[in-house]
């Protein structure tokens, strides 16, 4: 890290934490407006929901698509953990905040790494070869997969130390870092916002199933 | 690409009704659905879909016409929906028609979708807000504008006239009187346990149905009624045409009828539309969290009678039967399990299909798509080749189709299709199978 | 008007009679009770004939048909019969004269008169007292009597609709008849025609195009136009209209087409007016699923989840009781407070005039019991009709059965209440 990175990681932390909390109150706020929405929620049957979706396999249409499920499983989770649990940023973490935690062994981080862009290209490649993905495909799609996976891929080569003759190891983190910052800022104000409001979309309609129509929705 | 027949379908209801439309009115009217009628749910959903296209393989219509993928849910959203969203409701009258098109014939609410989609979008949801549009517009499907207009008027969906009805009473009193003495048919027994409540249909063609309920409930002894006065209909097009106004109309009249009788409950022939209406789409559009009585589906009150021994099996149908899961009753209110305990206790022969369950085919007559009419009938059909596959892999000779969509869009499956079945209620078989009493 | 002053208030429990005392062959298909308690009716079957019975007595005529059994609120008996395939209006044991192809929907003005819808040769009408109006109808689906009886207004279908016509539809197909004249104006539906207290108004709701709903009074719609309306009601001591509009996805309550009433409501619907007019109650959903009364809007602070019934006024205006169903169980609320005690059911509130009293029948476990201010009156029943004050409000007249007898009762009010 150098001083001139700070301000950027800021910009980025403030904008998805901002962001986040932003999209969050406005959505109460539009969502009491409905007024049906809010009461329909059912914490017992919301978080039945999200549990059975969260659990590999357990819906009907994650058996029928294996490869699909694995992929997404993969993808999900080593995108979610690789960055929080980064030798690289857990010292940057403890410079900054002197926070610790557990990291990954390097070698690990790097099987993460790669099964994240991995599953980057195999949703790039879908978007590509079946018909009803490619479909309701636009221009903006392959680039969210491409922003999603550009810190890894700009993080991965920073650390094998790639292409070093011609751009300098500084350079890359630059660039990395500025591939992680649009990615953090990007969650709250793109398709990427699917991580806050799967919660709630799932909860809902959970709540719909099982509190109204005392169905099962997975 | 979508059909070009289905395509080039004419429908007086949509065509005729576009060129009259300004693009003012158009605007206008799609930001009122988007902005005033619509809120978070619509923003999330619209949001938060990550195009993955994993909500396809739920699609009846879908599998059917060969994995197009013009008939994904998400794609059907996309060329409706996202689009008006997307142009700020600046969209045309060649736009709005292959929206009705697709919102009213091609997809009939039945959820699947939400049930395969990750983050449970409802799918269906989104298509009956463009109904919603479609209708303020006065695009809709001609006869499917013709039974909202039945229900406006008669509070019934078939435009039967109240001596009509009172009529097909009496007369089916007396059907039942001959075939179970003292099956009589209380009309308006104020207090009574149940007021039983039919559709339109029950009245116009199926007589017989009510009949049969008036054998059912003498020999299990229940204490019941029916409304001789409007609001004994309580089945509704209006919900599935976008006309929220006239769908209110209707399910007041029949839940005030019910508190005016002060009957303990009601139970809702074998219709899975009218039980969506009278228990989930019409309560909360008048504000009522639930059915403001309870309603039990005509199912769940089998299942109660024959599991609590009122009602006795003599004899059994010995030929092959299946069953036809109605969407409205299993996604709708999980009656598969109880559903499958009636069937069992009445066939001897009885194969299941598959999937089954919440994970049912919609039979491709609900959510309104069979009340399209005549125009449409070809193209429902077209939509709905993986059920007929699905009834031909079971070999059954009856189908039992507890739910009046059902019963008629299966009837059409199997005469297109050539299946060589026939549908039946499950009402029908317990008259046949039950021990009456005195004999 | 009945004046129940001149029944038997004096206190004591009578035998009026027996259900079942017509042997085995007959069933019972109805039963009404006048309303001063002194007459058990009885629409009965035997085989294939049908019968009225009175206190016993059967009555000579045989009828292919005979029900909806109703006592007007002056004492007479009134059934709708059958013979030779024709229906008519049995009144106190005669039938009218004139014969119908159907007849149905008996309705009492509070002055007594008796009107019917009726249908002839395919054309809908509708008849009081025996007279039906000259002109007739497409179709007619509701009517109303002016408080004298002396005038009826009914929905009625003034054009032809050729089968699946949308288009006609929209052109208007219904309209409002009084006196058998239909309006000028033809709309998508009329619906829920009311007279003002002195006859001269008739208003009803009205839809003008597919999502545009008003309020018209004498065939003249309000000039402001709603997205949904339920049925009008006049004040009693004049023509102003009360009418319940939605404006934007809310309720509110309008006068004469302005909304009078600040709140906007989930709901909002029956309202009921106090006997000079000045209040207005009516049935509100203050938030999705959450039920109760407001007055002149002010909800009361008691909210209910399954249902509130129509309010009732007591005669001096100053109470407000309804039925509630709240976490599937009955009771009653008056004024902003409910009942402890709950009920498998609970039928319409009845208010001594002072409103000091409120007495309603209710079911438990089977059984049938009256209910004053909350408080269960021992005795059960098979089955009650509504109970009635005295004027002065200290006595009570109870209509039921028990085992299979009709008893008429009148006790005091501190009987039930201690
Ligand atoms: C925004 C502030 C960020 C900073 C300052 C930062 C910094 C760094 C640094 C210093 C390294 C170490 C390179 C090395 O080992 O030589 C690294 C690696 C890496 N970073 Fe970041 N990073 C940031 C954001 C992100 C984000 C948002 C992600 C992913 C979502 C990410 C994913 C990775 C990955 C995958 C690696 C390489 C992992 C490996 O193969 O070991 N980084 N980052
Ligand atoms: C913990 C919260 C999250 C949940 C529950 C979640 C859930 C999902 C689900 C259900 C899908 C649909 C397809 C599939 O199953 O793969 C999906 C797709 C996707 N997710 Fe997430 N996600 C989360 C967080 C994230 C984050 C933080 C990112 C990146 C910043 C992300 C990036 C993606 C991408 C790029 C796809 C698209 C796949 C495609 O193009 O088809 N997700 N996510
Ligand atoms: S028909 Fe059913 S599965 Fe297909 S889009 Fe409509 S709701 Fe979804
Ligand atoms: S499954 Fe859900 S998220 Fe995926 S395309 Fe269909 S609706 Fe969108």
């Amino acid at each position: 890290m150098y001083p001139y990175h700070v301000p950027l990681v800021w910009t980025a932390f403030i904008a998805l934490f901002a962001g986040l909390s932003y999209r969050l109150v406005s959505m109460a706020r539009l969502a009491a407006r409905e007024k049906t929405v809010l009461p329909t929620l059912d914490a017992k049957y919301g978080a039945r929901s999200i549990l059975h979706w969260v659990i590999p396999f357990n819906s009907r249409n994650m058996r029928m698509r294996p490869l699909f499920t694995v992929v997404s499983f993969a993808f999900h989770i080593c995108l979610l953990a690789t960055p929080l649990l980064l030798m690289g940023h857990a010292v940057l973490w403890k410079t900054a905040w002197g926070l610790r935690w557990w990291s990954l062994p390097p070698v690990v981080a790097d099987a993460t790494t790669l099964v994240v862009i991995a599953g980057g290209v195999f949703f790039l490649l879908r978007r590509i070869a079946a018909p009803e993905v490619r479909k309701v495909t636009a221009v903006s799609d392959f680039l969210l997969v491409l922003l999603v996976i550009s810190p890894f891929l700009t993080g991965f080569v920073a650390r094998m130390q790639w292409f070093r003759s011609s751009i300098p190891y500084s350079t890359m983190i630059t660039i990395h870092i500025v591939a992680g910052a649009l990615w953090l800022a990007a969650i709250p104000f793109t398709r990427l916002s699917h991580m806050l409001w799967f919660v709630f979309s799932r909860a809902y309609m959970g709540s719909e199933f099982g509190a109204i129509r005392r169905a099962r929705d997975w | 690409m979508a059909d070009a027949v289905d395509m080039a379908i004419v429908d007086k209801g949509i065509d005729d009704s576009i060129g009259k439309l300004t693009p003012e009115r158009i605007e206008s009217v799609i930001r009122r659905v988007l902005d005033k009628e619509s809120g978070a749910r619509l923003q999330v959903y619209v949001e938060t879909c990550v195009r993955c296209g994993l909500c396809a393989e739920a699609c009846h219509t879908y599998l059917s016409r060969d994995k197009d993928p013009d008939y994904s849910p998400v794609a059907k959203v996309k060329a409706t929906l996202w689009e008006m969203t997307r142009r700020n409701g600046r969209v045309d009258g060649p736009f709005l028609r292959n929206a009705a098109r697709i919102a009213f014939t091609e997809c009939g609410t039945c959820r699947r979708c939400s049930m395969y989609c990750p983050f449970g979008i409802d799918i269906a949801y989104l298509l009956s807000t463009v109904r919603r549009i479609c209708a303020l517009l006065g695009i809709v499907p001609q006869y499917m504008q013709d039974t909202t207009n039945a229900h406006s008027v008669a509070s019934n969906q078939m435009w039967i006239q109240q001596d009509d009805w009172i009529d097909a009473l009496m007369w089916q009193e007396e059907e039942a009187c001959a075939e179970l003495p003292g099956a009589l048919i209380p009309l308006d027994k104020e207090g009574a346990d149940v007021m039983y409540s039919v559709i339109a249909p029950e009245a116009k063609i199926l007589a017989q149905l009510i009949g049969n309920m008036a054998i059912l409930m003498k020999a299990a002894k229940v204490d019941w009624t029916m409304p001789s006065a409007d609001g004994w209909d309580n089945s509704n097009m209006a919900m599935f045409s976008g006309d929220y106004e006239i769908m209110g109309r209707v399910e007041r009249a029949h839940w005030e009828r019910a508190v005016q009788l002060r009957v303990k409950r009601v139970v809702m022939g074998e219709c899975g539309h009218a039980f969506r209406g009278a228990v989930y789409d019409g309560p909360k559009w008048l504000g009522w969290r639930g059915p403001p009585i309870p309603m039990v589906h005509a199912v769940e009150f089998y299942y109660e009678l024959l599991s609590t021994g009122r009602l006795k099996i003599a004899r059994k149908i010995t030929e092959p039967v299946t069953l036809q899961d109605p969407c409205n009753i299993v996604r709708g209110r999980g009656l598969h399990d109880k559903l499958r305990y009636v069937v069992r206790a009445l066939c001897e022969d009885f194969r299941d299909m598959d999937p089954r369950d919440e994970h049912n085919f919609c039979c491709a007559a609900g959510g309104g798509v069979i009340n399209c009419g005549p125009p449409w009938k070809l193209s429902r059909l077209k939509s709905i080749r993986v059920k007929a596959e699905q009834l031909a892999a079971t070999k059954a000779h009856t189908v039992i189709t507890p739910c009046h969509n059902c019963h008629s869009g299966i009837e059409d499956i199997i005469g297109h299709y050539k299946l060589g079945m026939h549908t039946k209620f499950v009402n029908e078989l317990l008259v046949k199978c039950i021990e009456m009493p005195g004999s | 008007m009945v004046n129940p002053s001149n029944w038997d208030w004096s206190p004591g429990r009578k035998l009026v009679a027996d259900v079942n005392d017509a042997g085995p062959d007959f069933v019972v298909r109805e039963l009404a009770v006048s309303p001063d308690g002194e007459r058990l009716a009885a629409a009965v079957q035997n085989g294939d004939t049908h019968h009225i019975r009175v206190n016993g007595q059967l009555e000579p005529q045989e009828y292919e048909k005979a029900w909806h059994l109703r006592y007007s609120p002056d004492g007479r008996l009134t059934a709708l019969v059958r013979r030779n395939d024709q229906w008519s209006v049995l009144v106190d044991g005669q039938v009218w004269e004139e014969q119908f192809d159907y007849a149905w929907n008996t309705k009492f003005s509070p002055s007594g008169s008796i009107g019917v819808q009726f249908k002839r040769d395919m054309r809908y009408s509708v008849a009081i007292d025996g007279t039906p109006w000259e002109q007739s109808f497409l179709s007619c689906r509701d009517f109303a009597m002016s408080d004298d009886g002396q005038s009826a207004a009914a929905t009625v279908q003034v054009e032809a609709l050729p089968e699946a016509d949308i288009f006609k539809f929209l052109q208007g197909t219904w309209s409002i008849a009084v006196d058998g004249k239909a309006w000028d104006r033809k709309f998508l539906n009329a619906y829920t025609p009311r007279f003002s207290a002195n006859r001269e108004h008739v208003a009803a709701q009205v839809r003008l195009d597919l999502f545009e709903y008003t309020a018209a009074v004498d065939g003249t719609p309000w000039e402001s136009r709603f997205g949904c309306i339920w049925e009008p009601t006049f004040r009693p001591d004049r023509a102003d209209l009360l009418v319940p509009i939605r404006v934007d996805g809310g309720w509110t309550l309008a006068e004469n087409g302005k909304p009078i009433w600040n709140r906007k409501y989930v709901q909002l619907w029956n309202q009921r007016l106090s006997p000079d007019g000045r209040r207005v109650a009516a049935v509100v959903a203050t938030s999705y699923g959450r039920w109760t009364v407001a007055v002149d809007d002010v909800p009361w602070k008691l909210t209910f989840g399954n249902l509130v019934a129509a309010p009732v006024f007591s005669a001096d205006g100053h109470h407000v009781a309804a039925t509630i169903r709240t976490d599937a169980q009955w009771s009653v609320a008056v004024d902003g407070a409910v009942w402890p005690a709950v009920f498998d059911m609970a039928w319409e509130p009845v208010l001594s005039p002072d409103g000091s009293a409120v007495a309603a029948r209710v079911e438990t476990g089977g059984r049938h019991a009256l209910a004053v201010n909350g408080v269960v009156w021992r005795p059960r029943f098979d089955r009650l009709w509504d109970p009635v004050f005295s004027s002065d409000g200290k006595k009570l007249l109870v209509r039921g059965i028990d085992d299979g007898r009709y008893h008429r009762q009148v006790l005091p009010v501190q009987e039930v209440i201690g």
